[in-house]
């Protein structure tokens, strides 16, 4: 008999902070048993640039620019499940903390009146994503099917998560792995 | 009157005037809680400890027991409830986990553990809040506040100072302190108050403490609160 078809996945960091990526690198030799199981399309790990169609898609970091959003839509396009891994995709996360202010006001005092910043102006090249005026959840933008909370995610809450979810179980967290910190 | 009632199908026996979540934890049963407190009236304000009697849903921190009662505390109707009821205190306010200092030991994301809330479901309102550092012992953090009352009810009625009151009403209700100035500072406000001890969450934070218990031996890491809950009292 053939070995059953591997389950392709895609992964993508959008405002977040890569932790979550790291995160899964720290299933350290299990590694070995989800690559037997799984192929990467578009992820960190391969560089490829856009997303194929996939079975699983992971979506780490909220959203809070343009690009994120077109990002985030073609993951939802081709993906048959998609999840939201970790504290900035399920809530904004640190990216979010700036919703309470005014986003010229953020960017003047970071780019212009910061010290030691003289004579500069607000980045504006029009490769430059446009920043939207607040850091949104994923789920307010495209459906969600998971949600796997943390910041980031332990290596084993993410194996657990992900064991359940290819094994084609409803993914589901032990007490101890369930953490928002 | 004494007797028994059902919980779940168990009996549980009361006693004279004791409510259901009374009876029910002296038996032994957790009924998930934020306001209610031990030392405390019934608030009946956060609903969290909401069962199902004879069809009706109610506050089981408030209802007194009755004989023969049959009581629902963990249908899925009801954990359900529950979680739409934590998913929307979670949007209410600014709950950043990964920054607090009560992260590990907050009841309010111990309950989301006890109730598998995976997403907080609704649209985040991020309002805003800002802190008062103004205290030399304690911070408020406002963003946190889920108007359980307890400091507002154990500074007035323990400490006898009415440091904290709420203000407004529905969506737009806030924790107040109670000066002109509106800072802590320029209160009686002391670290040793009851009020300083008793927040569920992480508006009330003593300074130069946080952080100290590693992640991984905090209170809710690897217990539920629900059984967290029951042991602290036996």
């Amino acid at each position: 008999m053939s070995a059953p078809r591997k389950l392709r996945v895609a992964t993508t960091s959008l405002a977040g902070c890569f932790g979550c990526h790291m995160s899964l690198l720290d299933i350290d030799e299990r590694l070995f048993d989800l690559i037997e199981r799984v192929e990467f399309d578009r992820s960190p790990l391969t560089d490829i640039k856009h997303c194929g169609l996939c079975d699983i898609g992971l979506i780490e970091g909220g959203v809070c620019n343009a690009e994120n959003v077109h990002v985030l839509r073609e993951f939802r396009a081709r993906c048959k499940t998609l999840v939201a891994v970790g504290a900035c995709a399920i809530n904004g996360g640190l990216p979010a903390q700036r919703n309470h202010l005014d986003l010229g006001d953020c960017l003047r005092q970071v780019y212009q009146y910061r010290d030691g910043v003289s004579g500069a102006g607000v980045p504006n090249d029009p490769e430059l994503p446009l920043l939207l005026d607040k850091v949104h959840p994923v789920h307010e933008l495209v459906r969600i099917d998971y949600f796997l909370p943390g910041c980031p995610p332990s290596g084993d809450a993410i194996w657990a998560f992900l064991s359940d979810l290819i094994a084609g179980r409803t993914p589901h967290l032990p007490v101890g792995l369930m953490h928002f910190d | 009157m004494s007797g028994q009632f059902l919980l779940d199908g168990q009996a549980v026996p009361f006693d004279d005037g004791q409510t259901i979540l009374e009876a029910a934890r002296a038996a032994g049963h957790y009924i998930p809680h934020l306001c209610w407190h031990p030392d405390f009236p019934p608030h009946g304000s956060c609903k969290l400890c909401i069962v199902k009697v004879g069809g009706r849903h109610v506050s089981s921190c408030a209802l007194q027991a009755a004989d023969g009662m049959e009581v629902d505390s963990s249908s899925a109707e009801i954990r359900g409830e529950r979680r739409t009821l934590l998913q929307m205190l979670f949007v209410e306010g600014n709950h950043f986990c990964p920054s607090c200092e009560k992260s590990g030991n907050c009841e309010l994301q111990a309950q989301a553990y006890e109730h598998e809330m995976m997403s907080a479901r609704f649209a985040y309102l991020f309002p805003l809040r800002p802190v008062d550092a103004s205290h030399p012992d304690i911070l408020l953090d406002f963003n946190r506040c889920i108007f359980c009352e307890l400091c507002v009810r154990a500074s007035r009625d323990v400490d006898g100072k009415s440091v904290f009151a709420l203000t407004n009403r529905g969506i737009h209700k806030h924790l107040v302190v109670n000066a002109e100035s509106g800072r802590l500072a320029d209160t009686d406000f002391s670290v040793d108050d009851l009020a300083a001890n008793i927040c569920p969450v992480g508006v009330i934070l003593k300074k130069r403490s946080g952080f100290k218990v590693p992640i991984g031996e905090r209170k809710y890491d690897a217990q539920p609160i629900s059984r967290v809950s029951l042991e602290d009292e036996s």
